[in-house]
């Protein structure tokens, strides 16, 4: 093939789904010179499984995404259908937003928002190979442009390889009928990565008019909706409701009965698949004793009749598919517009990446989203956004960054992935933090934008605002700390009601607060001075104060933590060397090559002795 | 990184019949090669592991004795490096002189606890395995042995090992709780978690009662004499010392002093401090003696209040028995030849007393079953397991803290993610105690222990 030189740009994102668009936005948004390859144009930012974003743990991602300056909460918080905050009855560590999402005006939002950024080009391109020259990286298309670009981030998704499964069909394919990139794994193989397969699954899209709702569960939005963005001030509204619906006895016979038909179950898929996102035939082999499934009926975006039937996805036969669908209440005589199908990819093992997302020995090469071997929509963008930054700084020659694990759930999330490593697409679970109080949804602002203004993607204007809120939230917290409610029959009636001890003296508002049964608007009715506050200002200082015990625990967990991640490891430690380190230990540390005691702490394999032993090395070393 | 070899005598120092000298490290077969001549020429370095060799050692020319030498080879060591053992007939100062030899040959001698130090650092033991180790070294008595080979054979770490599983269990059900919003058929019943925390609640109050009985067992009874000046409290140190010669010595050279001696009664150690006498005076020294024996008595953990009971009560005595009544004290009654007409006066006073007698030296059993019930020393299994050390013990202290702040904030209806904290902070507060989980501060702890060990 004849091939051409068509630019020379700092940072190449090959992928522009929810990890390559963040990437992509942020090295433009750096001021390097981007370039963001598409396998189609019409595709950017899709959502080819749920239409919607956040929901546990992953609400938090997107939280955290826009206090740090990225993209997905803004895009969200414009093409909202539904929102939820889940958990409220739970504490505030677990509140998560989850939102329905116009899926085609997402994808439409995410593509102008592209257009429209400096620095930024979007091209509808395959790229065939990636190669290592002097002076960074070579990338040439399907078409025989090429590209030299100091950096590049792989953000292909299910793209590489990509393999779709119906049944005992099976054929090359990228998602919602897109064209795989069949050719771009050689390179990579060729440049030492370790690439493996995955795969993920999505449940059939089916007609709206063909659901009798009549006797469903209804699940509408929540009466106050609280965006994703700290920066979106009119909260979207609700325009949709969902449905709740059962599998049954009859699902479970057509879908046993069809096992053998199941690339799964015969062998043919060799991907390993999410654990905690499982096949509807997956959950019934795994969970044999449950009765029955619950699934959710959402709708697809405002101008589609297309319906999602979430915790359904499977890759038995188009005709089974229908078979087990119309057994379900509601289903009965539903119609397929899509079948469900299975996917499988090549990914990468994501123990051969820093905690910066810079691949190990590729000096200039990062890796997102699911090609570092996660799910989810909000888990890729958390990655692009950190290595679209880390692109940018690297061809700035600048220090690459990476967030500590106790300081956020992105940060968590990357730890997860590079030090512990994954065996099956990673997603992202609230239990998966040790410090789940302190990094809640409602204050990633205060935890990554100060980070975020930093780095360069948070402007002076909303770093200031931000900077204000905090101020008068903690001179709320002071006068509510040094304001006494005084008894009388009114407020002793209401503490009463409560079913809590009602006043004799005078008791500070902060201990009120703080009990249990009593909420931050039970009390501002008695509180006459109070200031006018934003809902949102108001539910970070009732949680502060309600759970200021707790918190200070945590925090002095956090310290400890902290003080472990301060002991840096260089990455060229003498593992081997080090006498009184285990032959595991050894083995691990040179293959992870930790940044710190804290990430080496988290090591499978590396035990408390082996830890104490490199302190005690570090000490000497440092005698 | 090279590790220095290390030596040390590693047999009690006196004329035992055998004296040990180990010598541990990269060098040790090296330099025991240049002390230790083998019969018949074999050489130590090409020997196997756990083999003898039998030989002369020599310090440079000189022939100092026959020996035995013990070859360990890395890992299967006490240390986990190669080691050397050398045996030679007993006697201080013949093994001084083979110590002295190998570290003219190289070695470098080993700090207190260097040995278990290296054997930790090399995985060969746990954390509690390693404190034991320290605490066997400097046992006092033999109930302090017990207790140390028993922490050593891992019952300790067993105990904890099962809280430990509890509460993870009770963590696993924290994860599913906040990670499945919206599956309806997951169920978590606080009561389980109420009965769950309750038990292991109890289970570190039992170690932490254990601990402070344990103590008094592992580091002696600080035990203060009070009574008036010629109340017969030599007669009771000579009941202790089993000698006619008074153990007392002065500290700082005035009788007005507080005086100690440690003195063995049956199974336990007993920290003595004498005290001046209590009694009303106008003397400033003899004020500042006797706020000293008032600040010892405040804080000991037994006073025994000796009385003579052929002479008539004062009103000094009285004053002492109202200071001391409230505290684990024994009267030691002391029998006076035949006069001993005032004991039914100290017999009501409702505080265990016990007699002895000068004359006969009779009264130890007795005293030594009176402190044994008076602290309850016999309430505690010999057999449990029991924490060893101060790190040990706040360890336990804390993790008790975070669990019943977590049955306290369950039971006031705090959500379970806040709750999950002090579970969390109690899980840790146990990992660490048994060196399952490190921090800065632990390591720091315990080698600092491990260098002023033995």
């Amino acid at each position: 093939m004849q091939t051409y030189l068509a630019d020379s740009i700092d940072v190449a994102v090959i992928g522009a789904g929810h990890a390559g668009i963040e990437a992509a936005l942020a090295s433009a948004r750096l001021g390097a010179k981007t370039v963001c390859f598409t396998i189609n144009l019409d595709w950017v930012g899709n959502m080819p499984c749920n239409p919607s974003i956040g929901g546990t743990a992953k609400g938090h991602l997107v939280r955290e995404i826009d206090a740090l300056g990225g993209e997905m909460g803004k895009a969200a918080d414009a093409n909202t259908l539904q929102s939820r905050m889940l958990n409220r009855g739970k504490g505030p560590a677990v509140h998560s937003l989850r939102a329905q999402i116009d899926r085609r005006d997402y994808s439409a939002y995410m593509k102008h928002t592209m257009e429209k950024q400096e620095n930024l080009l979007v091209r509808q391109a395959e790229i065939i190979s990636l190669e290592k020259t002097v002076e960074g990286y070579e990338l040439t298309t399907a078409l025989g442009a090429v590209f030299k670009a100091k950096s590049v981030v792989l953000a292909t998704g299910t793209f590489l390889k990509g393999k779709i499964f119906v049944g005992e069909v099976n054929y090359e394919g990228g998602p919602d009928g897109t064209f795989a990139a069949t050719t771009l794994s050689n390179s990579l193989l060729k440049l030492g990565l370790p690439l493996r397969r995955f795969k993920t699954g999505t449940p059939a899209r089916v007609l709206r008019s063909s659901i009798n709702f009549e006797n469903l569960e209804k699940q509408e939005g929540d009466e106050k909706v609280i965006p994703f963005s700290f920066e979106t001030e009119t909260p979207p509204e609700n325009s949709v409701c969902c449905h709740i619906t059962y599998t049954n006895d009859d699902t479970k016979n057509v879908i046993l009965n069809n096992l053998d038909r199941s690339p799964l179950y015969g062998g043919v898929i060799e991907g390993v698949g999410p654990r905690y996102c499982p096949s509807i035939e997956d959950k019934i082999v795994r969970f044999a004793d449950k009765k029955r499934h619950q699934l959710f009926i959402e709708p697809c975006g405002k101008n589609t009749e297309e319906m999602y039937l979430q915790g359904m996805s499977s890759s038995l036969p188009e005709e089974v598919q229908l078979k087990f669908y119309r057994t379900i209440a509601g289903l009965e005589n539903v119609e397929i517009m899509r079948p469900a199908y299975a996917i499988e990819y090549d990914c990468i093992g994501p123990l051969s990446l820093f905690p910066t997302l810079e691949v190990k020995g590729q000096r200039g090469l990062f890796g997102a989203g699911q090609f570092n071997g996660s799910s989810g929509y909000e888990e890729a963008a958390a990655q692009g956004l950190v290595a679209g930054i880390n692109a940018a700084k690297f061809t700035k020659g600048e220090e690459l960054f990476h967030l500590a694990r106790s300081g956020s759930y992105i940060g968590t999330l990357i730890d997860d992935l590079v030090t512990k490593g994954c065996a099956d697409p990673y997603r992202m679970m609230t239990s998966r933090s040790e410090y789940r109080l302190i990094l809640r949804q409602n204050n990633a602002d205060e935890r990554l934008t100060p980070i975020g203004y930093e780095i360069g993607l948070i402007s002076e204007e909303r770093y200031n605002k931000f900077k204000q809120t905090l101020e008068i939230k903690e001179k709320e917290i002071e006068r509510l700390e040094n304001t006494f409610a005084s008894p009388s029959e009114e407020i002793n009636k209401m503490l009463e009601e409560k079913g809590t001890v009602p006043l004799s003296t005078g008791v500070r508002f902060a201990d009120l607060i703080r009990r249990p049964q009593l909420s931050i608007a039970d009390i501002l009715p008695f509180d006459s001075e109070h200031p006018t506050l934003s809902e949102e200002i108001l539910d970070k200082i009732e949680t502060e104060i309600k759970y200021s015990g707790y918190i200070k625990r945590q925090l002095a967990t956090v310290k400890e933590m902290h003080r472990m991640e301060a002991t840096k490891l260089d990455v060229n430690t003498p593992y081997d060397e080090i006498s009184g380190l285990r032959l595991e230990a050894r083995e691990k540390l040179l293959k992870i090559k930790p940044l710190n005691i804290g990430q080496a702490m988290g090591i499978s394999g590396v035990s408390p002795a082996d830890i104490s032993v490199l302190i005690i090395w570090l000490q000497k070393k440092g005698n | 990184m090279q590790t220095d070899t290390i030596a040390a005598i590693c047999t009690p120092l006196g004329e035992g019949g055998v004296g040990v000298v180990r010598i541990s490290g990269d060098k040790a077969f090296e330099i025991a090669k240049k002390v230790f001549k083998p019969k018949n020429n074999k050489d130590i370095e090409k020997m196997k592991g756990y083999t003898a060799a039998f030989g002369k050692v020599y310090d440079g020319e000189e022939l100092l004795d026959d020996a035995v030498a013990l070859v360990f080879r890395s890992p299967k060591s006490y240390t986990g490096e190669n080691t050397v053992e050398i045996s030679v007939h007993g006697g201080t100062h013949l093994i001084r002189r083979v110590l002295r030899a190998v570290t003219a040959a190289g070695a470098r001698l080993a700090e207190g606890g260097e040995f278990t130090k290296r054997a930790f650092l090399n995985g060969k033991m746990s954390l509690t395995e390693a404190e034991a180790v320290m605490n066997l070294i400097s046992a006092k008595n033999d109930r302090a042995l017990n207790i140390a080979t028993k922490n050593k054979e891992g019952a300790l770490s067993q105990k904890i090992k099962k809280m430990t599983d509890k509460l993870l269990y009770l963590v696993s059900e924290i994860s599913v709780f906040s990670d499945f919003p919206e599956d309806e058929t997951l169920f978590l019943s606080e009561d389980n978690f109420l009965t769950s925390l309750k038990e292991i609640s109890a289970d570190l109050n039992t170690l932490i009662a254990d601990y402070d009985k344990g103590k008094l067992i592992i580091d002696g009874i600080n035990t203060v004499i009070a009574g008036s000046p010629n109340a017969g409290k030599s007669t009771l140190m000579n009941l202790l010392s089993k000698t006619k010669r008074s153990i007392v010595t002065s500290i700082a050279g005035t009788t007005r002093d507080v005086v100690e001696q440690t003195a063995k009664v049956g199974d336990y150690t007993l920290l003595l401090a004498d005290t001046a006498g209590i009694h009303e005076t106008n003397d400033e020294v003899e004020q500042i003696g006797i706020e000293q024996a008032l600040n010892r008595l405040d804080t000991a953990d037994l006073c025994l209040a000796v009385f003579d009971t052929s002479v008539p009560v004062t009103n000094d005595d009285k004053t002492l028995i109202e200071r001391i009544k409230n505290k684990p004290t024994l009267l030691v009654l002391n029998k006076n030849d035949l006069n001993s007409t005032k004991e039914d006066y100290y017999e009501r006073l409702n505080i265990p007393f016990v007699k002895i007698s000068a004359l006969t030296g009779e009264g130890e059993n007795e005293l030594v079953e009176q402190i044994t019930n008076l602290l309850k020393l016999n309430e505690l299994d010999p057999n449990a397991e029991m924490l060893i050390s101060e790190r040990q013990y706040q360890t336990v202290q804390r993790a008790k803290a975070s669990v019943n702040e977590a049955i306290f904030s369950l039971e006031s209806g705090v959500t379970l993610d806040a709750v999950g904290i002090l579970i969390d902070d109690g899980l840790a507060a146990l990992l660490e105690l048994d060196g399952k989980r490190i921090t800065t501060e632990v390591a720091d702890e315990v080698f600092r222990n491990f260098c002023v060990g033995k």
